[in-house]
C-alpha cells in the first residue's frame, strides 16, 4: 500500500507560540491511523491541516502525491467529521448527507442513490426525513459519518468523534468505525486523547505531545515498548526507575537505580541518565531465578483498589527510604493487604530502556 | 408580599399608564370626531375624516413612499449587516475592534446632525434631495442595530458549519447562502423587521433629504403646520395602528430568534 | 483560540470572506464618516454671498459663542435636556420598579408591553397629540373651564414646560425599559443575603438595590439625553418654536440662510456637547454590558 497523507516537517506557529514542531509522518493507504496525545498536544491541529482548515507555518503536506499545502479543503480527497458534528440544523438527514454531492453536481437520482447507501451503511436507513434535532447523540454522530463517506473520501479525518458519546455506545462506535474503515476502504485519520480508544481501533498510534511525535506504530509495540518516557507515561501506567548507566555490553545495560543494579535490554554509553520502565502487570509476587528474571526486591503493600479485573496495588520499596511508590497489578483472586511485605520480580524482556 | 403595602404601587402604575395613554387616548378618539376641530366635546363617532385622509392623494402617496423606503433601505441595511456580521465572526479582520467601532459609531450621534452631514455631502456630490436619499440616510442609521443584533447571534457552533460545507465543496457563496443565512434566519428577520419599523417612523432625516416626495411622518408636519384637524388625528392613528402591526411582527421575529439563545 | 483561517493567506479560493466586512464599513466610512468630517471641515469655512469660501478661520465658532441667541440656544437645550433626563428617571424608576418587584412574573411583560406600546407611535404624531390634550381647547383645560377651577384656560401649549413634558413622556417609556432590564438582571439572592443579615427593606433597596441598578439608569440616562437634545420635533411642535433650542437654530440656519457652515459649528458644539457628557458617565456607564 502507497503512502497517502505525507507531511515533511510541517510547523505551526501562532505568534511565539509553536503548537506544531517538525512533525513528520507518512500515513499509508487503507490505514486506521489514531493521533493520541493530550489536550493541547497540536493533535487537532495536525489534523486541520491535513484537512486543509490551516495552513502550515512551515513544510508540506502532501496527499495522493500532490503537495496540497496550501490548497483549501474542498479541493482536497479529505473530509472532516467534526467534534460537534457540525450538522446543518435547518435541513433534514437526507439533505445533510446529500450536500456534498450536491456541490458536486451530481444528478438528484444518482444523489439520491448513494444518499440511501450512506446511510444504510452507517446503520440509519429510513432516517432520511428526520429532521437534526429529533436525533439522538450516537444518531448524528452517524449522519455525521454518512455525509462525509457518501463523497467517498480517499481520507476521512475524524477530530475526536467519540467524546460526546456514553461510554457503551462509545465502546459499540469503535467497533463499528473499525467495521466501517474495512468496508469502504478510505484510510482513517483519527484524533482522540482516550489512549485505550486509540489502542482498540488503531493500526497505528502516532503518539503526539507538545507539537511532535513521542512515537508512531502500532497499538502493541507502542505499549510493550514505548520510544519514549513520555509515551511510557501516556500509555497507561509505567514504573519508573531513573539511574545511571555503569556498563553496557552484549547487548544488555546495567542502569544503577533505588532498587538496586537492573540489567535491561538495549545499548547506552556507561554515565548517561535513562530511566527503566516496567508495566504494573509486570511485575510478580514471588521469587523466581534465571536469565531472564530481574529482582526488584521485597516491596510493603500501601493502598490496594479493587479494579475489576485486576487488584491495583500501591507498595513501598522496604529495602531503602526512597519515596518511590511501585504500582502492581495481581490478579483479583490473589489475597493482599495493606501491609503484606511481599517480593517482586520481572522479566527483563518486558523492562523497556528509555533514555529521556 | 401583603396586600396593604401593594397599594400605593398599584396606584403609582395606574396613574403612570394613564400618563402614558393619555394622549394617544385623545388622538384615537378625536380622529373619530364629527365636528370639525379635534377638541371637547367629542361629537361622533364618524369616519368622515378617515374618508378625507385617504381621499388625499399626497398623503396616500406619502403612505406608499414610505413603505417603499421603509422596505428598500431595511433590505439593503439587513445585507449589509449580514455581510458585515459575517465576516467578523468568520475572519475577524485586521483592525476588528476599529470595525467596530466604525460601524456602531453612528449609534451615537444625533439623527439631525447624521442628516445634516448628508445633506451637505450629497449636495457636494451631486445627488439630489429625493426618496433615495432618505433611504441611503435609513441605512446608515439603522446598519449599527442590524450588525450588532446579527452578530450577537453568531455562535461558535457556526463555525464548524461553516467548515464542513466548505470541506464538502461549497464555495464562498454557497456556503452563505444555502448554510450560514438558512440557520441566521431569525435574527434577519427581527434586523429586517426593526429597521423597517424605525425607518417608518423616522422623520427628521425624511425631512432633510426629500423634497417634493416625502414619507408620512413629513406629510403629517406638513399638515399640523396648516392646522389641528382631526384628519391629522385620523393619519396619526392610522400610523399608530401600523407601527404596531410592525413592531408586533418584529417582536414576534425576535421572539423566535432569541429564543435559541445558546 | 482565535479562528486559525483567518492568518492564513495563502489559502486558494476562500477570499470572500476576507471582504464581506467591506461593503458595511465603506458604507459607513461614505455616507457617516465623510459627511462629518466634511462639517468639521466647512465648519471653519464661511458662506459669503450665497457660496461657500473656504476661509479656514474660526469666525464662525466666535461667533457662535458670541452671539446671544445662538449661545442662548446652547444653554436651553443643555438645560431642558437635563431637565427631561431627571424628571424622566425620576418617573421611569418607580415604575420600573414596581414592574420587577411588585408585579406578578405573569404580569410583569404583559403591563410592560402595554405600558411601553405608545412609544412606537411616530414620534410626529405622539408628540402632537400633546397639544391635544394642554392646548387652549384641549382636554385638561376643556376639563377645567368646564367644573369652574379656573377662569379661563391655562397656556400650556407652546411653553417650554409643554416640551418638556413630550420629551418626558416619551424617555419615561424608554427609561422604564431600560431600567427595568437592569432590575430584573439584579440577583434575588443578594436581596435576600442582605435580608438574612439583618437590613430592613429600605436598607436592602438603598444599599443593594439601587447601587446595583445605577448602570442600566446611567445607559439610558445618556441615551435620553443624546436623543432629547438633538431632537427637532417635539420643542417645534410643542414647544412651538417660542424657545430656540439647538436643533431649532441649526434648521433655521439650513432653511433659512443656507448657511451650512454656521449649522456645521452647531451641529460639532452639539457633539462635544455630547462627548463631555459621556467622559463624565462613562464611570457608571458599563458600555460592555448594552
Amino acid at each position: 500500500m502507497g503512502t497517502i497523507v505525507d507531511l515533511k516537517n510541517v510547523k505551526k506557529s501562532y505568534g511565539p507560540v509553536t503548537a506544531v514542531n517538525d512533525v513528520s509522518l507518512k500515513i499509508s493507504q487503507g490505514e486506521f491511523v489514531v493521533l493520541l496525545g493530550p489536550s493541547g498536544s497540536g493533535k487537532t491541529t495536525i489534523l486541520s491541516m491535513i484537512g486543509g482548515f490551516i495552513v502550515p507555518t512551515d513544510g508540506t503536506i502532501s496527499i495522493n502525491g500532490k503537495d496540497m499545502t496550501t490548497i483549501p479543503p474542498a479541493f482536497r480527497p479529505t473530509v472532516t467529521v467534526f467534534q460537534d458534528y457540525a450538522l446543518f440544523p435547518h435541513m433534514t438527514v437526507s439533505e445533510n448527507v446529500s450536500f456534498g454531492l450536491k456541490m458536486r453536481k451530481i444528478g438528484k437520482v444518482e444523489r439520491q442513490k448513494q444518499t440511501a447507501k450512506s446511510l444504510d451503511v452507517v446503520g440509519l436507513s429510513g432516517f432520511g426525513n428526520r429532521g437534526v434535532h429529533e436525533l439522538s447523540g450516537g444518531q448524528r454522530q452517524r449522519v455525521a459519518l454518512a455525509r462525509a463517506i457518501a463523497v467517498e473520501p480517499a481520507v476521512l479525518l475524524l477530530d475526536e468523534p467519540l467524546g460526546a458519546l456514553d461510554l457503551k455506545i462509545r465502546h459499540q462506535m469503535q467497533e463499528e468505525l473499525v467495521h466501517l474503515q474495512k468496508n469502504i476502504g478510505a484510510t482513517f485519520v483519527h484524533v482522540t486523547h482516550d489512549q485505550e480508544e486509540a489502542m482498540a481501533i488503531a493500526d497505528n498510534i502516532a503518539l503526539i505531545n507538545e507539537g511532535k511525535i513521542e512515537d508512531y506504530g502500532p497499538p502493541d509495540r507502542v505499549y510493550l515498548q514505548p520510544a519514549t518516557l513520555f509515551a511510557a507515561r501516556f500509555m497507561g501506567e509505567s514504573n519508573i526507575f531513573s539511574g545511571t548507566v555503569e556498563s553496557s555490553e552484549g547487548g544488555f545495560v546495567v542502569v544503577k537505580t533505588s532498587i538496586g543494579n537492573l540489567k535491561v535490554p538495549g545499548e547506552c554509553e556507561s554515565g548517561s541518565n535513562v530511566s527503566v520502565a516496567i508495566r504494573p502487570e509486570q511485575l510478580y509476587p514471588g521469587t523466581q531465578t534465571g536469565e531472564e528474571i530481574i529482582d526488584i526486591g521485597e516491596v510493603q503493600v500501601s493502598e490496594v483498589t479493587f479494579q475489576g479485573t485486576h487488584r491495583l496495588c500501591r507498595t513501598v520499596n522496604t529495602k531503602n527510604e526512597s519515596d518511590h511508590t511501585i504500582l502492581l497489578r495481581l490478579p483479583p483472586e490473589q489475597e493482599i493487604k495493606v501491609g503484606d511485605v511481599i517480593p517482586l520480580y520481572s522479566k527483563r524482556s518486558q523492562a523497556v530502556l528509555l533514555k529521556k | 408580599m401583603h396586600r396593604l403595602r401593594n397599594i400605593p404601587s398599584y396606584v403609582y402604575l395606574v396613574l403612570a399608564l394613564s400618563f402614558i395613554y393619555l394622549p394617544v387616548v385623545v388622538l384615537v378618539l378625536f380622529s373619530f370626531q364629527d365636528g370639525v376641530l379635534p377638541v371637547f366635546p367629542f361629537t361622533g363617532p364618524s369616519l368622515q375624516w378617515y374618508e378625507k385622509m385617504l381621499a388625499n392623494d399626497r398623503l396616500v402617496e406619502s403612505l406608499g413612499n414610505s413603505i417603499m423606503v421603509a422596505l428598500l433601505s431595511s433590505l439593503v441595511t439587513t445585507v449589509l449587516g449580514f455581510l458585515a456580521a459575517y465576516g467578523m465572526a468568520r475572519r475577524k479582520p485586521r483592525f476588528a475592534g476599529g470595525v467596530r467601532f466604525v460601524l456602531m459609531a453612528p449609534l451615537t450621534v444625533s439623527y439631525l446632525i447624521i442628516g445634516m452631514g448628508l445633506l451637505i455631502t450629497l449636495n457636494m456630490i451631486g445627488i439630489p434631495k429625493s426618496l433615495f436619499a432618505v433611504g441611503l440616510g435609513h441605512v446608515v442609521i439603522n446598519l449599527p442595530l442590524c450588525f450588532a443584533i446579527i452578530y450577537s447571534q453568531f455562535g461558535d457552533h457556526l463555525r464548524n458549519i461553516d467548515w464542513a460545507a466548505r470541506d464538502l465543496g461549497a464555495s464562498d457563496g454557497q456556503t452563505l447562502f444555502r448554510v450560514i443565512a438558512p440557520i441566521m434566519k431569525p435574527s434577519l428577520l427581527a434586523s429586517f423587521c426593526l429597521s423597517a419599523t424605525l425607518s417608518w417612523d423616522e422623520f427628521i432625516i425624511a425631512f432633510l433629504l426629500s423634497r417634493f416626495d416625502v414619507t408620512l411622518p413629513v406629510i403629517i408636519f406638513e399638515m399640523l403646520r396648516a392646522g389641528l384637524t382631526p384628519e391629522v388625528n385620523a393619519a396619526g392613528t392610522m400610523v399608530f395602528a401600523i407601527s404596531m402591526l410592525t413592531i408586533g411582527i418584529t417582536a414576534i421575529c425576535m421572539f423566535i430568534a432569541f429564543r435559541g439563545k445558546k | 483560540m482565535s479562528d486559525p483561517v483567518g492568518d492564513n493567506k495563502k489559502l486558494k479560493g476562500c477570499e470572500f470572506s476576507r471582504w464581506a466586512t467591506q461593503p458595511a464599513l465603506i458604507f459607513t466610512l461614505i455616507f457617516f464618516v465623510t459627511p462629518l468630517a466634511i462639517m468639521v471641515v466647512i465648519s471653519f469655512w464661511q458662506r459669503v454671498s450665497g457660496k461657500l469660501v473656504a476661509t479656514w478661520s474660526g469666525a464662525n465658532y466666535i461667533k457662535f459663542f458670541g452671539t446671544d441667541y445662538l449661545l442662548e440656544s446652547l444653554i436651553n437645550s443643555i438645560e431642558v435636556t437635563l431637565a427631561t433626563t431627571v424628571i424622566s428617571v425620576l418617573l421611569a424608576y418607580p415604575l420600573a420598579y414596581i414592574l420587577a418587584f411588585r408585579i406578578s412574573p405573569k404580569w410583569q411583560k404583559i403591563i410592560l408591553i402595554f405600558a411601553v406600546l405608545p412609544f412606537w407611535t411616530a414620534y410626529v404624531v405622539r408628540s402632537y397629540s400633546w397639544l391635544l390634550v394642554i392646548s387652549e381647547n384641549g382636554i385638561i383645560n376643556y376639563v377645567l373651564t368646564s367644573l369652574g377651577i379656573v377662569d379661563q384656560p391655562l397656556e400650556m401649549a407652546y411653553t417650554r414646560g409643554a416640551t418638556i413634558l413630550g420629551f418626558v413622556h416619551f424617555f419615561t417609556m424608554l427609561l422604564t425599559l431600560t431600567i427595568y432590564a437592569n432590575l430584573v438582571q439584579i440577583k434575588p439572592s443578594y436581596q435576600k443575603a442582605a435580608e438574612d443579615l439583618g437590613a430592613s427593606k429600605l436598607q436592602v433597596f438603598l444599599r443593594i438595590t439601587l447601587p446595583l441598578s445605577i448602570p442600566g439608569v446611567a445607559v439610558g440616562a445618556f441615551i435620553t439625553f443624546v436623543i432629547a437634545i438633538g431632537d427637532y420635533i417635539t420643542p417645534q411642535i410643542l414647544g412651538g418654536g417660542t424657545e430656540v433650542l439647538v436643533p431649532q437654530a441649526i434648521m433655521l440656519q439650513v432653511s433659512r440662510a443656507a448657511n451650512f457652515p454656521m449649522a456645521s459649528v452647531m451641529s460639532i458644539t452639539l457633539m462635544l456637547v455630547i462627548v463631555v457628557v459621556y467622559v463624565i458617565t462613562a464611570k457608571h456607564l458599563k458600555m460592555d454590558r448594552v
